[in-house]
């Protein structure tokens, strides 16, 4: 079944001369894949991650995520796509720094407006999920950069979405914490999640399934 | 083409229903008071903005109220119905003398129900003994009177009892004179120096807010003063009580009644109408005070709006990463808005405990009752929480109007 499919996505961003930061791509991913999109910095990965993971919309081209065509939803119904059926992973990590490892982790599901408790549940066994069980309580500023970013994937995954997206997750670790991130990934693609890693670095890229390389915003390989 | 017919048919309903995105009102309070968590110092201090103006609001009210029910309670014990008369003073302060007649003339007049002659004989003074040089009178005077008098005024005595017809040379003392004079205690041989002779102290008045003349009085009967003090009869300040319901009717009459012959020189007054001016006088400089409360509510109204337009800033990354979560822009304003009401009703709570313990001391150290107006907490309590939503809109909107791309790209 394929979750995300690009057709002649373009994105153009309106200034003098306007900048068109994605050029026409194309891509599908199919449930329980785990892709890379290789490209360096300025290479159009981040507009056409936050296109993929419907946080915009295309200036042309369409874009179905989850079966749900992206560019015709309005803001109601892309927020509650994202709130049900996308995880994202970001390189900064972005964890309310005032809760504990637990309370970020639950927070991926605050906007479904299901019960504090489920959401704690629910936390706790995502957080089980990224081997940070023993950590959950602790406030995130107390963990290492590699526990956070653990934190992160808990958050991105513990509502069970149809597909997650990681921008550049190992971008702010060692290649030591780097590696166990991808491990970590990679575990939980073997337990069925789909994910879209966009990244700039080739381990990262190697470590999946399959990787196209962008490049100007074109899709080169 | 066929592409074109799928997809039409898509967005008419064969797609899988997306699920809405909500946020439970129950989770809103601990969303919206995560920014005031995080950063503790600059939420105490922006809610100090709002809970000095409303403390100020709360306390003007209140210590106006206090001091108005005070007044108030103070004239309905004294009751606006009593009335002086005097005949003018001459240029020494001493009160000119009405016509020996005056007394019984106002007596006839209808609506009138007790009147008290006093005279005040500026040839005698009052000492605590022989010895006190005859210059250092202390601004104290010798007022003759009669029994009528403490009836009158509806006046109380502190110590003794009043003056009797028999009495000769016997004083009641006004409560500043036995003040003035050091007299706390009575007994057979406490004696004054009034007017050349030894006076024996048989009682001590209580003050009389409508009558302080007679707090600064040594009181002797008009037998002692025609005896010994040369007393021609005629009185000089008249007090007279009448119908509550006839106060006016009886005012006009006094001039002409008391002194037919030159009724110009006569004075009537009625000396609850200084206390009737100092509630209008509380009254004013209360709504300027009022007023001064609500600039300084401004004031911190405008402090927390550019708090909260700092935290907007401040917390993009935030913003976008609850967008990213499944935020809608709804949720990001009630969000930002949540955090300015909270900030407002701590604020206004604080300043409401603050107003209503300023009122309480002030109270308290006047003997005032304590009576802070329920519309001056409840109200002073919605101020605050109608400005926190004055202030919190700009900013809530802001949040919200941020795109999630914008929000994350800007902190990346």
């Amino acid at each position: 079944m394929t979750v995300l499919e690009l057709r002649d996505v373009r994105k153009v961003y309106p200034g003098e001369p306007p900048v068109e930061s994605v050029r026409g791509v194309n891509l599908a991913v199919e449930a329980g894949e785990m892709i890379a999109i290789r490209g360096a910095s300025g290479s159009g990965k981040s507009t056409l991650l936050h296109l993929m993971a419907g946080l915009d919309r295309p200036t042309s081209g369409s874009v179905r995520l989850d079966g749900q065509r992206v560019e015709v939803l309005t803001d109601l119904q892309l927020a509650g796509l994202r709130a049900w059926r996308v995880g994202v992973v970001f390189q900064q990590f972005f964890l309310l720094e005032a809760l504990t490892a637990v309370e970020n982790v639950a927070s991926g599901l605050l906007y479904r407006g299901i019960p504090a408790r489920q959401r704690r549940a629910a936390a706790v066994e995502a957080l089980e999920r990224v081997g940070l069980a023993h950590r959950m309580r602790h406030k995130v500023t107390k963990l290492s950069g590699g526990e956070r970013q653990r934190v992160a994937i808990a958050r991105a995954v513990v509502g069970r979405p149809a597909i997650v997206f990681a921008d550049e997750p190992t971008g702010n670790l060692d290649s030591a914490k780097g590696g166990e991130i991808l491990s970590i990934m990679r575990e939980l693609n073997e337990e069925g999640t789909t994910l879209v890693v966009v990244t700039h670095e080739e381990r990262v890229a190697a470590a999946c399934q399959r990787f196209i390389e962008i490049r100007d915003g074109v899709v080169v390989s | 083409m066929s592409d074109v017919l799928q997809d039409e048919k898509d967005a008419v309903g064969t797609r899988p229903q997306i699920k809405r995105s909500r946020l439970r009102l129950y989770d809103l309070i601990p969303t919206g008071t995560l920014g005031l968590r995080t950063r503790r110092t600059r939420a105490v201090l922006s809610a100090l903005g709002i809970a000095i103006g409303i403390a100020s609001m709360v306390a003007v009210l209140g210590v106006t109220h206090s001091s108005e029910s005070h007044l108030l309670a103070q004239l309905d014990r004294l009751g606006t119905n009593l009335l002086t008369v005097v005949n003018g003073d001459d240029l020494g302060g001493t009160e000119v003398a009405l016509p020996a007649t005056a007394a019984p003339m106002l007596r006839r007049i209808s609506g009138v129900l007790a009147v008290a002659p006093t005279a005040q004989i500026s040839t005698a003074r009052v000492y605590r003994n022989d010895q006190i040089p005859t210059g250092q009178t202390g601004g104290l005077a010798v007022r003759a009177t009669d029994a009528s008098l403490l009836d009158t005024l509806q006046g109380s005595l502190k110590l003794g009892r009043f003056l009797t017809v028999a009495d000769a040379p016997v004083t009641v003392l006004g409560h500043d004179v036995a003040r003035q004079l050091g007299i706390v205690r009575l007994d057979a041989g406490t004696r004054v120096w009034l007017g050349g002779h030894w006076f024996t102290v048989a009682g001590i008045l209580d003050p009389f807010t409508l009558a302080p003349e007679v707090d600064r009085s040594a009181l002797i009967s008009f037998a002692a003063a025609k005896d010994l003090l040369g007393y021609d009869g005629a009185p000089s300040r008249i007090y007279v009580r009448t119908d509550p319901d006839q106060v006016t009717q009886v005012a006009d009459l006094l001039a002409h009644t008391a002194n037919p012959a030159n009724s110009f020189q006569v004075k009537a007054s009625r000396p609850s109408d200084a206390l009737t001016a100092q509630i209008a006088v509380k009254q004013s400089s209360g709504a300027l005070f009022l007023g001064l409360g609500a600039i300084a509510l401004l004031v911190g109204a405008i402090g927390i709006a550019n708090v909260m337009v700092i935290s907007v800033l401040e917390r993009r990354a935030e913003i976008g990463l609850r967008r990213t979560l499944g935020a809608t822009r709804v949720h990001i304003a009630a969000q930002f808005l949540t955090e300015s009401l909270v900030l407002s009703a701590l604020g206004g709570f604080g300043g409401v405990l603050i107003g209503s313990g300023v009122t309480v001391g002030m109270a308290m150290a006047q003997d005032w009752g304590i009576a802070i107006p329920p519309v001056a907490i409840g109200g002073g309590f919605g101020v605050a929480i109608v400005s926190g939503v004055l202030a919190g809109l700009y900013p809530a909107m802001r949040a919200a109007a941020l795109s999630p791309t914008d929000a994350l790209r800007t902190t990346g």
